[in-house]
């Protein structure tokens, strides 16, 4: 029923991936939410590499077990929040995956089809789900500069489910939502 | 009397705070199963409420947050006439930095001068308390547990409005409520819960139109006018078609909780508090020595 998709998430997987279709997400993905945005659009240096990379929308509860650090959970955060900074971000990063939740605008939209980038729709507050799906905490960074909730996480997960809301051609599920709704709307308030 | 069982009462706010972090009360869960049958099976509104419920379930068995937003924490406390409320804060106090530390919440206050978390959640501003005096001699504590998403929708409308043709009545209330739903789409995390303050000024508005989430999800309003505006604004914000996470669907919202604070003649706000499917609200009967009586919801 879903397609996975494994990193490297190279332009050719992303461009297969259908609107409205379901895909299970494998391999290596960064978490990086408001601050982390804003510092890459400020021109600060990714202490990651991006290309061909995913961003994951979230800001996790972590623990450390055994000296380890591990995720309890981990959902996606609001990413109309990231809307200001998402385009330039995908241009100079070659950013191919994000991952979120609540759809993104008009311009991260085109960013989207000119680049080669899916917005994948991860259930929101779906938190635990996610966690089990972590296998490995990688590594983080600006953990001191952010703390641990806008730190940039590298993650290795396996079958972490999403909804493809926006593809590389730059489709929105949820702008057809927000437009129908509008209408039905429109109607009630006559 | 009170401060020697201090450790008592720390205890039992320490597993309250566990238990609303990573269980859903029943009702809404209840909620969340029969929203899934009634969307087409396979589809992703479906889906996504699938999701949701297995999430859940997962938080409970693995006692883990069900959301990484663990919010903004609210307690509601009745106390009997007499009783130390000083002491209780502080054995709130010490029960939030030990959630914290034990994972339970997430470092969720920041300081938004100079960017810093605050290592335990106990800040300024952080929890909110509520504190009314009841007749009772037990004391009536409750946690709501609200996500910054959903907070981010929340609305406040000044009527009348000419935009949306609210005028200083009962449709105009009703335009504000369904309009809030629409902008909310499904970045506050729909299916949501409104909680919704008629009249008010701007700070009660807020505090009462949140405070309704202290209802079940089947209470309904006693005022029957309310009462009735509740069911409608249910019946269309669902024929709205945003559905679980905005991506379509039968489910918009799963309550809708409707109450008045009068007004002052110039002012007429309606104020809505969009909470998303995961209400975490829990409370506790205690007695005034710090034993628990039972559990609420």
């Amino acid at each position: 029923m879903s397609k996975t998709l494994e990193y490297p998430f190279t332009a050719a997987k992303v461009r297969s991936l259908k609107l409205g279709h379901r895909v299970c997400v494998s391999g290596l993905i960064f978490t990086g939410r408001d601050k982390f945005h804003r510092y890459l659009f400020q021109g600060g240096k990714s202490p990651v590499n991006l290309a061909d990379g995913a961003i994951f929308h979230a800001g996790p509860v972590m623990a450390r077990k055994h000296g380890k650090w591990v995720v309890l959970s981990a959902g996606p955060t609001t990413s109309a929040r990231m809307d200001s900074y998402m385009p330039r971000l995908i241009e100079q990063h070659k950013i191919r995956v994000i991952i979120g939740k609540g759809g993104m605008s008009d311009a991260t939209r085109q960013a989207c089809a000119k680049h080669g980038c899916v917005y994948l729709e991860a259930v929101g507050g779906a938190a635990v789900t996610v966690a089990q799906c972590v296998k490995d905490v990688c590594g983080v960074h600006l953990l001191a500069e952010f703390g641990e909730a806008e730190a940039v996480w590298a993650l290795t997960v396996k079958g972490l489910r999403a909804v493809v809301a926006i593809d590389a051609m730059g489709r929105s599920l949820q702008k057809r939502v927000r437009q129908s709704s509008k209408r039905m709307l429109a109607k009630m308030l006559k | 009397m009170f401060s020697v069982r201090k450790s008592l009462w720390r205890e039992h706010i320490f597993d309250l705070i566990r238990r609303t972090a990573t269980d859903l009360p029943a009702d809404v869960e209840r909620a969340i199963r029969r929203a899934q049958l009634r969307e087409k099976r396979g589809g992703n509104a479906w889906w996504v409420l699938g999701e949701i419920l297995q999430n859940v379930k997962l938080a409970r068995r693995h006692d883990a947050p069900l959301c990484q937003d663990t919010g903004t924490l609210s307690f509601y406390f009745i106390v009997p006439p007499g009783f130390d409320t000083n002491a209780l804060v502080g054995a709130t106090r010490e029960a939030i930095a030990m959630a914290t530390r034990a994972g339970y919440l997430r470092q969720n206050a920041i300081d938004p001068v100079s960017g810093v978390p605050y290592q335990t959640n106990v800040a300024p501003g952080s929890p909110v308390f509520s504190f009314r005096q009841g007749a009772r001699k037990t004391v009536d504590a409750r946690l709501i547990m609200k996500g910054g998403g959903s907070e981010n929708v929340s609305a406040q409308y000044v009527l009348p409005d000419g935009e949306l043709g609210a005028d200083r009545d009962l449709e105009g209330v009703r335009r504000c409520i369904l309009d809030a739903i629409w902008q909310a789409q499904g970045q506050g995390c729909a299916p949501g819960i409104l909680g919704v303050c008629v009249g008010g000024d701007r700070a009660s508005g807020y505090e009462h139109a949140k405070s309704q989430f202290l209802r079940k999800l089947n209470e309904r309003s006693p005022n029957r006018t309310l009462a009735r505006l509740e069911a409608s604004v249910m019946w269309d914000a669902n024929k709205l078609g945003v559905g679980p996470m905005g991506l379509g669907g039968r489910t918009t919202v799963f309550g809708v909780h409707i109450d008045a604070l009068s007004r002052v003649p110039a002012t007429y706000l309606v104020t809505v508090s969009y909470m998303c499917w995961a209400l975490r609200r829990r409370g506790m009967l205690l007695g005034p020595e710090g034993g628990l009586k039972r559990w609420l919801y």
